[in-house]
This record gives structure tokens, sequence and C-alpha cells, in this order.
């Protein structure tokens, strides 16, 4: 079984909401729409306190090329405009709406049927994803217009859909393929014709062996799909990882993955990409999964952007008694919320509730030069040289140490016997030189 | 419920693994080879092993407590691991007060004085077991030879080693390869039973524990080397594989050297370090003057960890060179 070449860990998978299916929640009374759902500038709003909007209305324009449009996933009357906490923990500018019975707009198809045919022009098609605001799905949230506009020189030979779902128990992914197989495969033909590559490959870590069944069986039509299991392997979702993983091909340090030939998409911006481009719906819904040891109703919810994450919870059963940590995403590289009113964005895949006993961090003893850090570290870093670099304020050799690379994946605090917050130090550390290299850039 | 959320940054989520784990694992894996010493030296094995180890869990509780005025470190199991391989570098005929004497440098000096676990330069158990040879090189080098369920301690019979042998080039004195594999031979107490250390040796690998990269170069290169003398001269020269069954190279290799804290932590540099000890133990065996030269080599090769450290680097993810 394929999998990456260099580091990496297999936590315990604990998938506990898997193959529940996608149930459809209710309306809420209101919801709170960040501006910036995406990695970029945040979108400059288009509706001021008052406004009435429709579902799908764009309310939010992009600010420059790497941004995204933001439309509004509920109809009702703009509240107000107003900074909230985003997973983050930061402010950040959002729009609230006090939501009424939906009332869509004019364009967007609402029928569920499947529509195969696209026979829309590459730039067309890049155009409807950038309307419809689409961005990465998997956490990172990257617009998808720009990944599919690759800059000019490069030539992108495949698409590898993401669909590996390597963070312990996240299951959204996995559940949306079990649903909505065949809108990923149009997705991922579209996608294909956008990107004017003639292979795909849809890559699935082989602890979903239905979702791999499934998908081999409906891209039995479209020989230029492939459907490849790979081992379990955290990991693996990561972008350089995942190309390493599928066409053994190393991204250069510092270069675009593109240079590889590989153009990597989250499986789930793959279907919101269907369905911008086939239903003319923009990212307005999304699934979450609730997962947890202690939640009561463990499941894969289809949520509107901008509901709060107490509602995603006191749907899923109510806040157990016991947690004590709440966090937006994996266990790996999920943000812990400071509290549940943060609302749901695009590129919110899971909630995941953990328990006092689990979410403490342990005590902190001496590095004993085990190396578990170097072994486990997936871009052949050592973690432990970084940290002590960083505690020392040595950014220049930290540069040379290459902690540019870093992907800040966890693998080397989550193996440390001495349970040293390695990644917070080098996240200092990447912060830091981040900064010089870009004022040098800069002079 | 707002203020009651705990919040840190990723990972959430831990492997469980611990320094006390890892000692512990160690400690384990010495269990074989103990037994084998109980059972050929005998009550003195007993008494050196369990005063090594409480002398040293004592001289590290009390100097953790009074004067560095910090949480006892006791717990982690690392104090007991180092009286346990001290005791494993001893004579079983040892006066008792000088194992507290190894223990208390080994302690106190290669380990406490750098500041605990983790920032020691020298393998304390190693320091130790030297400083004793260089002390009390008298008491330090007659071994008892074996007897199976020895029930005399200061009293027991000595003799000459395999390694003395060696040394004195009386190489048809060497004792039969199935002893020297068994542990019916005379020398430390932990040193003699091959096949137990290496049964523990690969408990340690599949626990994952240590990778073979060091125990592996160094025996490699010991064999190689003694190999080449061999050929080139077998009258004065002992054959490779009693090289390989004698003295602390079994011990040395895979459980003394592979120590995380003083060892290399790339596999490369590993490699390196394996080969160092290897020859300097060759060297010191063949043409010096002490007839065991292990804990020597290891100690020194120590003293370059922190450079091959500097210089030895993983493969980066997408070098660019």
């Amino acid at each position: 079984m394929r999998t990456f070449s260099m580091g990496g860990i297999h936590p315990p998978e604990n998938k506990i909401s898997a193959g529940k299916a996608i149930e459809q929640m209710p309306l809420p009374a209101q919801v709170t729409i960040l501006l910036n759902q995406h990695l970029g500038a945040p979108a400059l709003p288009l509706v001021q306190r008052g406004d009435r909007v429709k579902t799908g209305q764009l309310i939010a324009k992009a600010a420059g090329y790497v941004s995204a449009n933001i439309h509004s996933s509920v109809t009702g009357k703009v509240l107000k405009l107003d900074e909230v906490y985003d997973p983050g923990g930061y402010r950040r500018q959002a729009v609230i709406i006090e939501v009424e019975p939906d009332e869509w707009v004019e364009d967007l198809v609402l029928s569920s049927t499947l529509k195969r045919e696209c026979t829309l022009s590459p730039e067309d098609i890049i155009q409807k994803i950038q309307d419809g605001g689409v961005v990465g799905m998997g956490g990172a949230s990257f617009p998808t217009h720009v990944k599919l506009s690759p800059p000019p020189g490069s030539k992108p030979e495949v698409l590898i859909v993401n669909a590996v779902e390597c963070e312990p128990y996240l299951s959204s992914d996995h559940q949306l393929m079990l649903e909505k197989g065949m809108e990923i495969i149009v997705g991922t033909k579209i996608m294909m014709m956008a990107l004017k590559v003639q292979r795909a490959v849809i890559a699935i870590e082989n602890n979903k062996p239905d979702a791999i069944g499934l998908l081999e069986r409906l891209a039995i039509p479209y020989s230029q799909i492939e459907v490849m299991p790979l081992a379990v392997h955290y990991p693996q979702g990561g972008e350089k990882q995942l190309i390493d993983a599928v066409l053994g091909r190393h991204v250069p340090s510092g270069a675009l993955p593109v240079v590889t030939g590989a153009v990597v998409l989250n499986v789930g911006s793959v279907f919101a990409t269907y369905e911008a481009v086939q239903k003319n719906k923009p990212v307005i819904d999304r699934v979450v999964c609730v997962t947890g040891k202690s939640v009561k109703k463990p499941g894969n919810y289809l949520c509107r952007i901008g509901i709060s994450i107490q509602e995603l919870i006191d749907f899923a059963g109510g806040m157990p008694d016991s947690v004590a940590k709440v966090i937006s995403g994996g266990p790996m590289m999920g943000k812990a919320l400071i509290n549940t009113q943060v609302p749901v964005s695009k590129g919110t895949s899971g909630i995941l509730l953990m328990d006092s006993k689990e979410a403490l961090r342990k005590k902190v003893y001496n590095c004993i030069r085990c190396g578990n850090c170097i072994e486990a570290c997936p871009m052949g870093l050592e973690p432990y040289l970084l940290m002590n670099l960083s505690e020392l304020s040595d950014w220049e050799n930290m540069e040379k140490e290459c902690i540019m690379d870093c992907i800040e994946c966890g693998c080397c605090s989550y193996v440390c016997p001495s349970n040293r917050p390695l990644l917070d130090h080098l996240r200092v550390g990447k912060f830091k030189v981040g900064a010089i290299i870009r004022g040098r850039k800069n002079q | 419920m707002e203020n009651k959320l705990y919040v840190s940054m990723s990972p959430h989520i831990h492997s469980g693994d611990s320094i006390s784990r890892k000692m512990w694992d160690v400690i384990i894996a010495l269990i074989p080879a103990l037994l084998v010493s109980l059972y050929f030296f005998g009550l003195g094995s007993l008494l050196v092993t369990s005063v090594s180890i409480a002398s040293c869990v004592l001289f590290e509780y009390l100097i953790g407590r009074f004067l560095l005025k910090q949480e006892s470190s006791i717990r982690d199991g690392s104090a007991i691991l180092t009286g346990l391989l001290l005791a494993f570098n001893l004579p079983s005929n040892l006066p008792l007060w000088i194992v507290a004497i190894g223990a208390l440098v080994a302690i106190g000096m290669a380990k406490m004085s750098f500041g605990g676990l983790g920032n020691n330069i020298f393998n304390p158990a190693l320091v130790g077991r030297v400083f004793l040879l260089i002390s009390f090189p008298q008491q330090m080098t007659s071994w008892p030879l074996p007897k199976a369920l020895n029930l005399n301690y200061l009293d027991a019979a000595t003799g000459a080693t395999p390694l003395s042998f060696m040394k004195s080039g009386r190489l048809d004195r060497l004792p039969d390869t199935l002893d020297m594999f068994i542990g019916n031979t005379g020398g430390s107490i932990g040193e003699v039973a091959t096949v137990a250390l290496i049964l523990g040796g690969l408990f340690l690998l599949i626990r994952k524990v240590i990778s073979w990269h060091i125990p592996v170069s160094i025996l490699l290169t010991v064999y190689i080397f003694t190999g080449i003398l061999r050929i080139a001269s077998p009258e004065l020269y002992a054959d490779p594989l009693s090289h390989m069954l004698t003295g602390g190279l079994m011990l040395g290799a895979v459980f003394m050297a592979t120590d995380y804290v003083t060892s290399p932590m790339v596999k490369k540099g590993q490699v390196i370090y394996g080969v160092g000890i290897g020859i300097i133990t060759v060297c010191i065996r063949v043409f010096g003057s002490y007839p065991e030269g292990v804990s020597f080599a290891i100690l020194m090769m120590n003293g370059v960890t922190p450079l091959i450290n500097a210089y030895c680097k993983p493969k980066r993810f997408g070098e660019v060179k």
C-alpha cells in the first residue's frame, strides 16, 4: 500500500461518527457569517444593517485575487456588521443575519437530480468557481480558483483529489463520498477540464473501504479518473505528503506544489465545485461532523455556514458535562475554541469535543534526545533543535535549519516522551522567520 | 460554560509515550542478563546490584531534594536504570562501599551536576565505572570465576577472564565459545551473558526503544577490524567471534552506547558514532594497556556526540541542492 516516504505517525483513528448518514440541520434563528473564511484578504461587505438578503445572495465581495466571495446562507434581515471571535480566537468582521424562511436567489437550481454534462470552457468553469466562493474545504481554506489557475510556466499534469481524511475522529469527507459519490466524480471531471489535465487520482486512506469501493465503481465510465487507496498514515492529507504518496515526487523546499505537475484539491471542494458549476449554488452550507468520546449523538450534519457551534453541539445531543475542550477540526491540527458561539465557516470540517482527562497537557520534562521527533517529522526537520533555537530567539539559525518547511502537523509534539511543546515553539519561530524573510524581500 | 473551556495550540492528543515507559522497557530488557548473573555469580551479584540501585536512587533523591531543591525525579526510573547498568559493569566481589562511591560519582558527578536527566554529556553509569576502575584498580580487576549458585561473596574464587587471556596472548586458554555465549566465564556482573543481552536487545528493538544502527555498527566494526587483525596474524590475535562474545562489548553496544541522552540523534550520526566506538574499543583491547576498552570508547564518543549532532542532519523533504 502506498504512502509518503518520510516520518509520520499513526494515532488511534477513533472514527466515532463514521458511517452516520448526513442529517440536515434545521434553520437557526440567526447566523454569523465571517468575512475571512478563506486564506487571503477578507472579503468586502456589500450589505448594510437593515438590508434584506436572499439565500445564496452575494453579501461580500472578494478583495483582490487571493480572496473569496461570501454569500448569504439564509434569507433574512441584516442585523449588524460586527466583530466576532473566529475559530482561531481572533476578532473578525462578520455579517449577522436574522433568519426567515428560505427564499432562494433565482438562478440557483434546487433539485438534487444529477447533472453530468458540462460544456463550459475552462475559463468559464473557473469563473463560476470564483463566483461561488469555493475554497479548500479541508481546513486551510485556500481559494480554489487560485489553485485552478497555476502561474504561467507551470504545467499541471494530474489532479489529485484529497480524500484521505487522515485526521483522527473526522468523518465528514468520508460520509460525503458515500452519499454524493457521483457528484464528486462529476466535480472531478469538471476540475480536470478547468485544469486541462488528462488524469485525476482520488486518494483515499484504506480505513474507508466502502468509499474506495463505491468511487471505484462509479469511476468505471471515466477512464481518466483513478481511485487510489493509501495506507493510513498521518499527515497524509498534507499537500506535499499526498503528492509524495500518489506520485512519488517531492515538492522542492520553497517551491509551489504545481512544479511536480500535481494540483491537489480537497474532496469537499470538489463537491462544492460541482454545486457551483452545475447547480449555480455558492458555498452556503457544508457537512460538519460532531464527534468525541462522550458526544451523545455523534454524526455528520449538513448545516448552513454561520450557524453557531453551540447549536451544532445541541443538535448532537448537547454538551456533555465531561467536556473540557472544544476543537474546530481534528485533534492533530484543529483549533481549540475559546467559546462555542464561534460560527461554522467554510473550512469547518468537524467539531471535536474532548474530555478533561485528554484535554490537559502533561508535565514537561527535559529533552532526553531520544530522536523520536526527528523520526516522526514528515519534512525531515529536527524539532528538538528548532525548539532550542526558538527558546534562544535565534531566528537566523532557525532559518538555516529550514523552519519555513514546517507544515505544523504536530507529529513532533505527539511523539515526545517528555511532553515537550515542540510545535508551539516551532510556530513562534516560523512566524518570526517568515516576517524577517518578508522584510528582506520588501527592502 | 464559557469560561470552562481549555484552550491550547494543536496537537490536542499525545502518543502516551513517556520517559518512564522507555526506562522501564530497558530495565525489563536487562532482567534476563541479571538472572544469568545471579545463577553464575550468586550472592555477590545480588548484593552488588541491590546496593548499586539503592544508592543511585538515594543519591538522586538527596541531591534533587537538598541541593537542587527541585521536584523529585526518581519516579522516571532513570536512577534505577543507572544503578542497574553500573552494577552490570562491576565485578561481583566488589566491596559494597566501593559500589556506593561508584553510584555517587555516576549520579552526583555525571548526571545531577549537569542538571539531571537529559543534560548530561557522558553516560553516568560508565563515568561511575571508569572512576572506580582508575581509583580501585585492584578490586575492579579481580573477577570471580563462574560457579552455579555461588554463595561466596568477597571470598569468591577469582581468576583470569577471556580478555586477559587475549591480552597476554594465551589464545589457547580462551574458554569454549558456547560458554562465552551463555555467560559461563569470568567478568563483570552483567556483561558475560551474551545470549541474554541479545534477547534484551531484540526486545528493545521490537518495542522501538532503540534502533539497530548503533549496536550493529559497533559490532560490525569490531568484527571487521579484529577479523583483519586475525587474518594478518592468527597466532597473535584472537578470532573476531571471541572478541564479540567477551568483555563488555555486547552490554556496551546494546545498552550503554544506545543511551539516548549521550548518543547522536540522526541515524547517519549514530552509525558514525558506532563505528568510532568499535575502532576505539579494538585499539584499546589490542594495542592499549587495559584488557578492555568498551567503556572508554563509549565515553570518548559521548564527548564527540554534540559535534556529530551539529554536522549530521536528517535528509530534508524536498531538499534543494
